[in-house]
């Protein structure tokens, strides 16, 4: 059984449709790579699965249990939220708060874990993602790339089943992409299950185990990476790559995996 | 200058400093924390969109911004006798200052608020917290520090407008002065040394503003 499933969600802002009915199965383990244009639903749907967005149709089943996306309890929120972590593309750590206190944060006050209990874990993350020595730092004396590593130190304390990425390396310079990339490498090897949106091709093509393409809020192909990059079954996933791939030919951008 | 004005002026320092230090400055201090709590409740009804409660609070605001703070004065100190209702001098004036200056400090730490970037807020969901969680520890503490000059502000013109309670009957250190001026007929010079000890306590507060302002930094900014 899957562990994560989308049912046909329907979000639209102001009368525009964003995502279209929009069905998807994760399963635990699995590196989801969702790939489209910007404006395609990609964030929106990332966003209604931790209900950041309120969905105007679709249900989620995670762990077998369901739940409505447009009229959930705030218990059912709250719980949802609880097995995932959200990793934003402008990293949004608390501005008043250094790294540690960003990481043992939710932990103290929303799990109500000891502090010195949250601490250590705290600091544990800091370390998995390089950023120990840096615990004291607020963000504002942090790189791009050191706060996104924060964020994701962030999100794992909490110990989540899944991870939502929303272009987790689009705000990045492109020499500080590499850091943050290869700790969603560690955490994919480590066997966290991981939905990423994304426009680092490498990543999709060498990490993830899964590539969903999106394009106007639909799904219009979902393969397995290899198939995806070697032969798209669509058409416009075909012209998608072209461009992107077009794109990406520049040097720099292949250093970063 | 003679020597005559000289130990008027001298004599009468103390006379005006005192009420000074245990009027104007009680009466600033207390009102203005009692303004801070007005404000800071009055600006999360508003931000966090409470049915009811928002529509009271802009109400509130529109009144008290749009009616001078002397007649509001008079209203409650002259006027509420009529209903029955007797409040001595001083706590007339904490009551008036508090709720006049609720209303403006209100203003500004809603605009702080909304200063915050809604990411702040998400974040906070996302590791499990709930909105008023986030809004103390998170929201609440950035919009404050954004705040702080401006309610430093506030308080400088608090100082300043508490004179304005002389007019009901308050001892203050304006109403002691003009006492002391029909007295000797002084006023020009009296009312320059009152003035004076204003600029005196005022300038005390911008320093004190500024060395908050270094204190509370910007969570490392420079």
């Amino acid at each position: 059984m899957a562990m994560l499933e989308i049912k046909n969600i329907h979000k639209a802002f102001d009368g525009l449709s964003v995502l279209k009915g929009v069905s998807l199965s994760v399963e635990k383990g699995d590196v989801v790579a969702i790939l489209g244009k910007s404006g395609s639903g990609k964030t929106t749907l990332l966003r209604c699965i931790n209900f950041l967005e309120t969905a105007d149709d679709g249900e989620l089943v995670f762990d077998g249990e369901t739940v409505h996306l447009h009229n959930a309890s705030k218990k059912d929120i709250a719980r949802i939220r609880k097995k995932t972590a959200f990793v934003f593309q402008n990293y949004n750590l608390f501005r008043n708060k250094t790294a540690l206190q960003n990481v043992t944060e939710g932990l103290i006050v929303a799990r109500k874990m000891p502090r010195a209990e949250a601490e250590a874990l705290g600091m544990k993350m800091l370390e998995k993602v390089g950023m120990a020595d840096k615990a004291a730092s607020y963000p504002s004396q942090l790189s791009g790339g050191q706060q996104q590593r924060v964020a994701i130190a962030r999100g794992l304390a909490t110990d989540p089943e899944i991870i939502l990425f929303d272009e987790p390396t689009s705000a990045l310079d492109p020499e500080l992409t590499g850091e943050v990339l290869s700790v969603m490498r560690q955490l994919a090897r480590e066997g966290m299950t991981m939905l990423v949106v994304t426009h680092e091709m490498n990543f999709a093509k060498n990490v993830s185990s899964k590539v969903v393409f999106m394009e106007d809020g639909v799904i219009l192909e979902e393969s397995k990476p290899e198939d995806f990059f070697r032969q798209p079954k669509q058409e416009r996933s075909r012209a998608f790559l072209r461009t992107i791939l077009g794109e990406e030919a520049s040097p720099k951008q292949e250093e970063t995996v | 200058m003679n020597e005559r004005l000289i130990r008027i002026l001298l004599e009468s320092f103390p006379k005006i400093l005192l009420p000074g230090l245990t009027m104007t400055i009680p009466l600033t201090v207390i009102s203005f924390s009692l303004a801070l709590v007005i404000a800071v409740v009055t600006a999360i009804v508003q931000f966090a969109n409470v049915k009811v409660l928002k529509q009271i609070a802009r109400f509130y605001i529109w009144v008290v911004r749009g009616t001078p703070l002397l007649v509001q004065l008079y209203v409650i100190f002259y006027g509420l006798p009529n209903l029955g209702i007797m409040l001595a001098p001083f706590p007339s004036a904490v009551l008036v200052f508090s709720i006049n200056e609720g209303a403006y400090c209100a203003e500004t730490i809603r605009a702080a608020l909304e200063s915050v970037p809604r990411g702040q807020l998400e974040a906070g969901y996302c590791v499990g917290m709930s909105y008023m969680q986030i809004m103390r520890r998170i929201l609440l503490p950035q919009a404050m520090r954004t705040a702080f000059p401006s309610l430093s502000n506030n308080l400088i013109s608090m100082v300043k407008d508490t004179s304005l309670a002389a007019n009901i009957t308050v001892m203050e250190m304006f109403m002691v002065t003009q006492r002391i001026a029909s007295r000797y007929y002084e006023h020009l010079a009296l009312y320059i040394e009152v003035a004076l000890i204003y600029l005196l306590f005022c300038t005390v507060l911008t320093r004190l503003q500024s060395w908050g302002e270094k204190k509370l930094s910007s969570y490392g900014a420079v």
